[in-house]
This record gives structure tokens, sequence and C-alpha cells, in this order.
């Protein structure tokens, strides 16, 4: 019985190729569209989990007020408003883990004859912990390192793998402003930071050489930017309002001064972006889904349709002994294989699609079975919604009045 | 043939059609009763009412008021499942116009029926062979309506109507369609079903295609005006 109704609901189809196909385009675009856009959008989220889980937990960074523009007074003809020593009193704060002076800036490297513009980081062994950033081969340099000023780099896999190539790093020398640097230790992989930046393509060095030998600054001693990392996330209101009121005693502001110096909470920055990623990719889901709706809404038209036309043979198969079930199960299996075939097509056509979209712009795209599912349940669900009207419609004729038309 | 079971039983049967000129009563009381294996031709002028009742026979359309037991049982309390499996087991209908489904070869057409009594496939294809041989057919079972003549359609559609063994056949013109020649042909199978047990029940303006009915029955103006014997076939 079953195996003859889909040989008629195919037949049924066949009679009007083209009427069927493009009903069931409007299912394949449908489809196509949910399954890409949760692949991209769930994509998205993967790279945002990815670049948080890299940057490491609980930061702040410490900004010296003539660093930033805007809101934030800037400190005399340009020198950075906070030093070392505020470094090292925001060390001694409850709930602070980690805190390290950064001074950063894009350089040129050179080994041999290959040359490289890179993130040149001055800063201070804290900084690997604080970024959660392991040495993969060779070993970090020590705190002696930044008293003494030695020319000593970490670099990263991107800087490593332009500069030498296949060779290892370790041991050799590189130089940044002319000046030779002994390569200690090659970085691990972090990949894409929140910003779209390539954490990888980058040298650490120490502070105090950096300041010297690569930047130059007449304000030794004086940074641009503290990395700070609590202990919890819990810690993190108290260690912010501990840093501003202690850089605040530091650097004698009295009240109605504003800050000279401005706090990020990265962790939360990270946080808001994760929620924009989710949002966003909620958001395109329902868009899609707008476009399976226009298609269920397209099967139902079709469906309509056909019914008129095919009133005759309703009438004639109820004179033979069609019930009223037989009739709606006839109509709404046509629905649901044009609704379920066009899935099935849209499927393959959106994951194709999205593994292009990943080859051609190196987005990341993720297809999960779940999502695959939902879209095939989904569609059969639309068959049956948007088929059930018309079916209905169909089976509710009277038999002589079908008979009698046309 | 006094004894036999009565398979038809109307009582002051009357149907009228809503138009937009107000109720039009194209039945106006018919009293008839027809007792199993009777070959019944019914005749009479154009918009006399003739296929409204056989409309009503086949359980198609409903009264407006009066009474019809088909088979002993009163169509007035049935709903329309039960309807629909009369119109399935009981009554075998077969049209003027042959009403086949196009898009179907001749066999599905014929085993339809049977789909929608829920018989297996290989019973199915077996019986609707059956049937097509009986009417002359059987090498045309793969094929569509649209490949065969009207007359071949129309025995085409006799088999289907045959295909679930009916107590009752009911045709409305079956002949109007097609020539003399052709039109004996479909009368000598009903004369062949008939003679097997069927009672048959058929809407005709020609004589000659009434004769070979045992009954007569006039329709004017929507009543029944004459019911008599003929000669039957022999005549
Ligand atoms: N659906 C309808 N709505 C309104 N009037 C109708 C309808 N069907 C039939 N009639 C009218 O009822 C009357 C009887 O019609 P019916 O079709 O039963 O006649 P008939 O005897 O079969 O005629 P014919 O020999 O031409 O087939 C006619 O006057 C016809 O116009
Ligand atoms: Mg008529």
């Amino acid at each position: 019985m079953f195996r003859f109704m889909l040989a008629e609901a195919w037949h049924a189809m066949g009679a009007n190729r083209l009427r069927t196909g493009l009903t069931m385009l409007g299912m394949v675009i449908g489809v196509g569209a949910v399954v890409i856009m949760m692949a991209i959008g769930q994509g998205a989220q993967y790279a945002v989990k990815q670049s948080i889980a890299s940057m490491g937990s609980n930061l702040f960074i410490v900004l010296s007020g003539s660093f930033t523009t805007g809101g934030v007074r800037s400190g005399a003809a340009g020198a950075p408003t906070l030093n070392v020593a505020d470094a090292a009193a925001i060390a001694e704060l409850d709930g602070v883990i980690n805190v390290a002076p950064v001074h950063q800036g894009t350089r040129q490297l050179v080994y041999g004859p290959n040359n490289w513009n890179s993130q040149v980081v001055g800063t201070t062994p804290s900084y690997l912990d604080a970024r959660a950033w392991t040495v993969v081969s060779g070993a970090p340099f020590g705190d002696s390192d930044v008293r003494s000023a030695t020319r000593v780099a970490l670099v990263g896999a991107t800087a490593a793998k332009n500069l030498f190539g296949d060779e290892d790093p370790v041991g050799k020398t590189l130089r940044i402003q002319q000046s030779p640097f002994v390569v200690v230790g090659v970085l691990g992989s972090k990949g894409q930071s929140l910003d779209g930046r390539d954490q990888d393509d980058t040298v650490i060095i120490p502070l105090t050489t950096a300041q010297r030998k690569v930047f130059g600054t007449p304000f030794q001693g004086s940074v641009r930017m503290i990395t700070v990392q609590a202990a919890s996330d819990e810690a993190m209101p108290v260690v912010e309002k501990g840093i501003e009121a202690l850089l605040r005693q530091r650097h004698r502001l009295r009240e109605g001064m504003e800050n000279d110096f401005y706090m990020r909470n990265l962790s939360a920055t990270a946080e808001s972006q994760a929620e924009t990623t989710r949002t966003m990719s909620l958001l395109l889901g329902a868009i899609a889904s707008v476009s399976l709706l226009v298609g269920g809404i397209g099967i139902m038209n079709i469906m309509l349709v056909s019914v008129t036309e095919r009133t005759r043979e309703i009438g004639i198969r109820m004179a033979i002994g069609a019930r009223e079930r037989d009739i709606l199960s006839q109509f709404l299996l046509e629905a649901i294989i044009i609704s379920i075939t066009g899935c099935f097509i849209g499927l393959v056509l959106g994951v194709g699609m999205a593994l292009l979209v990943h080859a051609v712009s190196g987005m990341v795209v993720v297809i999960s079975g779940g999502a695959v599912l939902v879209a095939f349940a989904v569609a059969a669900g639309v068959g049956v919604f948007f088929g059930f009207y018309p079916a209905r419609k169909a089976a509710r004729l009277d038999p002589i009045e079908a008979l009698r038309y046309q | 043939m006094g004894n036999e079971e009565v398979v038809i039983r109307v009582a002051n049967l009357v149907k009228s059609y809503e138009t937009a000129a107000g109720a039009f009563p194209a039945l106006k009381g018919v009293d008839l009763a027809v007792r199993a294996g009777e070959y019944v031709a019914i005749m009479g002028p154009s918009g006399s009412g003739k296929s409204t009742f056989m409309n009503l026979l086949g359980c198609l359309d409903t009264p407006t008021s009066g009474d019809y037991f088909l088979a002993g049982r009163n169509v007035a309390s049935l709903d329309r499942d039960e309807l629909a499996v009369l119109r399935n087991r009981t009554i075998g209908f077969v049209f003027q116009g042959f009403n086949l489904l196009p898009r179907m070869s001749l066999e599905d057409n014929v085993a339809l029926p049977l789909v929608y009594r829920g018989v297996d496939r290989e019973p199915r294809r077996a019986r609707a062979r059956q049937l097509l041989e009986r009417v002359g057919l059987g090498q045309y079972a793969a094929s569509l309506p649209s490949r065969i003549s009207g007359g071949q359609q129309q025995r085409v559609a006799i088999a289907r109507a045959l295909v679930n063994e009916p107590q009752l056949i009911l045709a409305d013109e079956p002949t109007g369609n097609l020539d003399s020649h052709t039109s004996e042909e479909i009368m000598a199978l009903f004369g062949e079903f008939n003679r097997e047990g069927i009672t048959v029940v058929l809407v005709t303006h020609e004589p000659d295609i009434a004769n070979h009915a045992r009954r007569q029955v006039r329709f004017l103006d929507g009543r029944i005006v004459s019911d008599r014997a003929t000669g039957g076939e022999a005549a």
C-alpha cells in the first residue's frame, strides 16, 4: 500500500517536473541557507572560543593615559604615566597573581637574508604566565635577563617560520634594529586573537633591552601598558578597584582629578565578543529560517494549485472508494517528499557551500550533526505543516462536486 | 425472482439543487425497488433526473429527502468513510466519460479500488490482470489510457468497476460516447456480468441499448412514469 502510494506520488510529481522542481528549489534554498548560516555562525563561535582560551584568563590591561585618546588626560609631553614601580606595586595587591609591564611595537626582524615585520614585545617573564604561553623548544628568559638587559628573544611560531624556515631557531641570532638577539626559545602556537591578529607573529624580549636597544625611549622605566592577571574571575572586581586606588595614590591624583590611566578588562571584552557572535549566529539562523518558511509556503501554494487541478481525479478516486484518509495521505505524502528531497539537496548544497567558504576565505565553519538533524526535522515538519491544509482540503471534497469539476 | 433479496429500495426520494434562481427540484419523489440479479435500463428525456438519480444510488450525492436502502442498509445513517467503503465494495460505477486516471497504467487503474480496500500488491496485480483479460485487454496492462480507444477505455472502466466483486453495477450512459458497434460490445459485457448474478442498472437514451435489459424504467420531469418488463437480451 505504502509502496504504491510512493510510486503514485512520484508519478504525480513527475507529471509536472518543472513545477515540482521549482517548489523544491524553495526548500533547497531554505535548507541550504540554514545549513550554511549555522556552519558559519557556529564556526565563528568556535573561533572566538579558541581565541578566548588562547588569550589567558582573568586579564586586565592598564594603559598609560598618554596612550589613549579622548576622555583620559594625557601625560606631559607624551611621557607614559605608568612605570615599572607601578607594576611592582600592583603585584603586591591581594588577588593579583601576575603582573607584566609591556612595551611593544612593530619592528623589522632580520635573519641572514630573510627579513620580516613582527610585533616586538618587551616585557618580563610573568607575561608568559599571564598569557598562559608555553615555550615549546628552548627555555624562557628569566628576571635576571630583564635586570641585565640581555639580548635574548623568544620567537612566536609565525615569526619563526618566516625567518628561519625549517631551521631550528634556538641558538640562532636575529637582528632587531641592528641589535643582535640570541633566540633562546620558540613559543607555542596560539592562533588568532579576538581582533583577528595572528598572535604567533611576535618576538618577546626583556623589557629593559627593548627600551634601550629597540624602541630607544627617552623615558626609561616608564611603560605604556601593564598586563595584570587576577587569581580568579571573582577576584576581578576587587582587583580592578585595588589597582585604581593604588595608582591614584601613587600618581598623587587628588579627588576630582581624572585618572591618568585607563583599565580594560580583557576577559569581559572577550565575553561580550562571545556573546556578540552567539547573537550573530542566532540572527543568521533566524534569517535563514525565514527562507525555509518561504519555501514551506511555496509548497502549500503549489499543493493548493495541485489540489484544484486534480479535483476531478480526487472525485474519481472517491467514487471508487477512497476514504478521506486515503486522499489526505496521498497529498501529504507528496508535500513531504518534495520537502524532504528539497531538504536533502539543500543539505548537500549547504555543506558544499560551507566547505567552499572555508576553502576560499579560511573562515572556520562547523557542521554539526545536530544542525543537520534539526534541518531535516524542520523540513519534514514544514512539509507536514504546509502540506496538511491543502491535503485536508482535498480529502474534504464532496465526491459529486469533485466529479463534476470542469 | 419474487423472493430474491432487494438490493435497492428507494422511497419518496427527492433531490433539489440549490441554484441562483432558488431550489430546483430535479427529483420529485421517486419510489423504486431493484432485486438482486436484475438488469434495469433507465430512460427518459434529457433533464428528467436520470443522472441525479444514479448519483444518489451510487452514494456520490445525498438526497434532499426520502429513504434509500442499499443492500438492506439505510444510506442516510452512514458517515463519509462508510459511504466510501460502500462505493468501494458494494457498488461499481461506470461513467459516460470513462473517468480513468490518465497517468496510471491500465492495470493500476483497475487495481486502484483494491488499493483502497487494502489488498496486498501481489493478489492485487493478479486480480487486476484477471479482470483485464476478462474484458479482452490483457495485452495492454502496462499502457496508459490515452493509448487505447474509447471503447477499450470503457472496458477498462468496467473491469475497474468489477474488480472488488460488487453486488451492483451502476452505469450512467456508458455507451453515450461510443459508436453503435462498440456499444454492442460494451452491452455484451454488461449482459455477461449480469448473467453471473451482478445487478445492473444503466441509463441510456437509445432503445436498442435499453432492449438489452429485462426491465425498463422511464423518467419524466423528476418522476418515474413507467416501469415495465421487457424481453431482455433475447429481444
Ligand atoms: N448540480 C446541479 N445544479 C443545479 N441543477 C442541476 C444540477 N445537476 C442537474 N441539474 C438539473 O437537474 C435536472 C436533472 O438533471 P440530470 O442531470 O439528472 O438529467 P438527466 O436526466 O441525466 O439528463 P441527460 O439525459 O441530459 O443526462 C436538469 O434540469 C439539470 O439542469
Ligand atoms: Mg444524465
